[in-house]
């Protein structure tokens, strides 16, 4: 019992953070490896907000979310879009956007080191227990798990409800006939690619508040985003979160029954049994 | 290689060309002249020699898979490592050579099973399974240690010279691009140069592309793991944090797509400078080395994405384009600069 409810409780949060690498990955078409640096940054910001102030990281997302969008946004449009136009197929793009983001990741690990230095990073906030069906946990986690719940529930609504979440989507389906709809395909996929790492950062400070990080823990959060995604399938954002949660219960089922180092390897075996069984993922289409 | 080289009566031994002998005679005389360093410089210089050969032999050994399909291989530090252990684990029971090839076995091992789960999907989940396979095995590792109650690091004590693994390195070198230049000119070579450049077109010719890549894989990887067997007694100390280090295999995907991922010898052209250049950062700003390597990715991938050799090609073929206007390497380089800034400008404006 203990193993569901805190796996549920990681795999919401670990939901945002995927949801984030999905628009990126799914609608923009951008396999951002910079991804869990993002997420890390937004994690320090809120340590920087709540050392400073006491104010509480919730908060935080009110910088993180818009800083991180206009980082994001300026980073599509000088680094991204010319790969894009100089890319002769989607194969040369993957892997030439592999190794920009590759780079833009190790300069956002040397920026934290410098400015957070390279140590262990953590802070206490909201650690008193709150009691689900007897059990305690830590009231920390629940908060998250609610905001992220919130978050994910405006984003889902908005990529269904409105104009531009369409829009989104179609492009998500098919890029060029999206075009020919007069969607604006480049303004749009920027537009996903930022509100992509608005929402990874968010899921930074959401994870900040009880996970202990430093700045070149990134890349480990980068593989479980990518992870979840496939799992889930490329292009469904209902997957994502599906996927998001069986991690979350498969990480903490392997740190509680076997060793807590493992976290990662349970992660690949998921990973494994996806790329063998189902390589489209849950609820992908079977493409080609 | 044009026709016109190809004779017949004077180059036709085992069907190798005159140019492709002339190529293997110089590549032969260079290896021997590099087999000779040692024995006219020592200490701080052989020890950054025994780096770039090092270095060379990772990056070639990478291009024998990454270069002809594109497919980007991080798991360089994953091999290397395996290789650092299975050598530190039988030192007192083997003898060093049977554990070379040990090391050889298991890299092979561990590279069949990963190229088996991801070589049949898309290029992307080759590059992020590869991506955490150091920092998984890493995992591994440290868990059985602490299950099994040995001590975190192992050591591995036998008397070499520094000359010697110079030495080593250097033949293992000339081993790699000897496999190499034989895959480059066999049935196989070619299948791969067919997928790297549209793996729907190889499947389409009757190539099994999945069996193509996963035999490259594996032997480009039985390598790394060698290269760890070779160098793991001059480290004399091994641990999980040591060996399964996954900067390594960032720093060897970049000095080899410095060089340019098209030729054999590419590899080297970035191997040298950029183990250099690497001396000099570590030694000046050691606390910048992760920002400036994310530099040098960002500088290869918009600047040159060709390579060196890449460079080199491009000013050949415009100095031998007919229209007498053959803007030089420096202007490729600077070239893509100037459209940058020049649109940064107009965006502004």
């Amino acid at each position: 019992m203990d193993i569901v409810i805190i796996g549920l409780l990681l795999g919401g949060t670990y939901a945002l953070m995927a949801v984030g690498l999905q628009l990126q990955y799914g609608v923009a078409r951008i396999m951002n490896l910079a991804n869990g640096e993002l997420l890390i940054a937004g994690a320090f910001g809120a340590f920087w907000l709540y050392a400073g102030t006491k104010a509480s990281p919730l908060l935080a997302l009110l910088f993180v979310v818009p800083l991180a969008f206009a980082l994001n946004w300026a980073i599509y449009r000088v680094l991204i879009l010319p790969l894009v136009r100089r890319a002769k197929s989607q194969g040369k793009l993957e892997v030439d956007s592999i190794l920009a983001t590759f780079g833009l990741s190790f300069i956002f690990i040397g920026i934290m080191v410098t400015f957070f230095g390279a140590q262990y990073t953590d802070y206490s906030y909201l650690s008193e227990p709150i009691f689900i069906f007897g059990e305690r946990y830590g009231l920390n986690r629940v908060v998250a798990f609610l905001a992220s719940a919130v978050l994910c529930a405006a984003l889902y609504l908005w990529l269904h409800k409105t104009r531009t979440g369409l829009a989104l989507r179609a492009i998500s389906v098919n890029p060029s006939a999206a075009g020919l709809v007069s969607i604006n395909v480049a303004r749009a996929s920027a537009l996903a690619f930022a509100l992509g790492g608005a929402v990874t950062a968010a899921g930074g400070v959401l994870l900040s508040m009880y996970l202990t990080f430093d700045a070149s823990y990134g890349v480990v959060f980068t593989l479980k985003a990518l992870i979840i995604v496939i799992l889930g399938g490329v292009g469904d954002i209902r997957g994502t979160i599906v996927a998001a949660f069986i991690l979350g219960l498969a990480e903490t089922a392997v740190a509680t029954l076997i060793d807590p180092g493992l976290t990662l390897a349970a992660a690949y075996v998921l990973f494994m049994v996806v790329l063998l069984v189902r390589p489209e993922g849950l609820f992908g289409r079977r493409t080609a | 290689m044009s026709a016109s080289e190809k004779l017949p009566a004077a180059g036709a031994w085992l069907g190798i060309t005159l140019g492709e002998r002339r190529a293997l005679v110089a590549s032969v005389i260079i290896f021997i002249a590099a087999g000779f360093v040692p024995l006219i410089f020592g200490g701080y210089v052989l020890q950054v020699t025994i780096s770039i050969v090092m270095y060379a032999a990772f990056a070639t050994s990478w291009l024998l898979f990454s270069g002809p399909t594109n497919y980007i291989a991080l798991s360089t530090a994953a091999f290397f490592g395996i290789g650092m252990y299975v050598t530190a684990a039988g030192i007192d029971l083997l003898p060093y050579p049977v554990l070379i090839v040990a090391s050889g076995v298991a890299g092979a091992a561990m590279a069949a099973i990963v190229g088996l789960a991801t070589l049949r999907v898309s290029g992307v989940y080759f590059v992020i399974f590869t991506l955490g396979l150091a920092e998984l095995i890493r995992q591994f590792m440290t868990w059985g240690q602490h299950v099994f109650g040995t001590m975190s690091g192992l050591y591995v004590t036998i008397d070499r010279s520094e000359p010697m693994y110079y030495w080593q390195l250097l033949l293992l070198t000339a081993v790699i691009y000897l496999v190499g230049w034989r895959i480059g000119r066999s049935r196989l070579g070619f299948a791969l140069r067919i997928i790297g450049n549209d793996e729907v077109v190889a499947v389409h010719c009757g190539i099994n592309t999945a069996r193509a890549k996963l035999v490259l894989f594996i032997i480009s990887s039985t390598f790394a793991s060698i290269i760890g067997a070779v160098v793991a007694p001059r480290w004399g100390y091994v641990e999980p944090g040591v060996a399964f280090n996954p900067y390594l295999s960032f720093q060897v995907v970049i000095m080899a797509l410095l060089g340019g991922t098209h030729r054999l010898w590419g590899p080297v052209l970035g191997v040298i400078p950029f183990v250099l250049l690497w001396e000099l950062i570590s030694i000046e700003v050691p606390s910048q080395t992760t920002l400036l390597l994310g530099v040098c990715f960002l500088l290869i991938v918009y600047v040159i994405p060709n390579g060196f050799t890449g460079l080199v090609e491009d000013a050949l073929r415009r100095g031998t384009s007919a229209d007498g206007t053959a803007p030089g390497a420096a202007q490729r380089i600077f070239d893509p600069l100037r459209n940058l800034l020049q649109r940064g400008k107009n965006r502004n404006a």
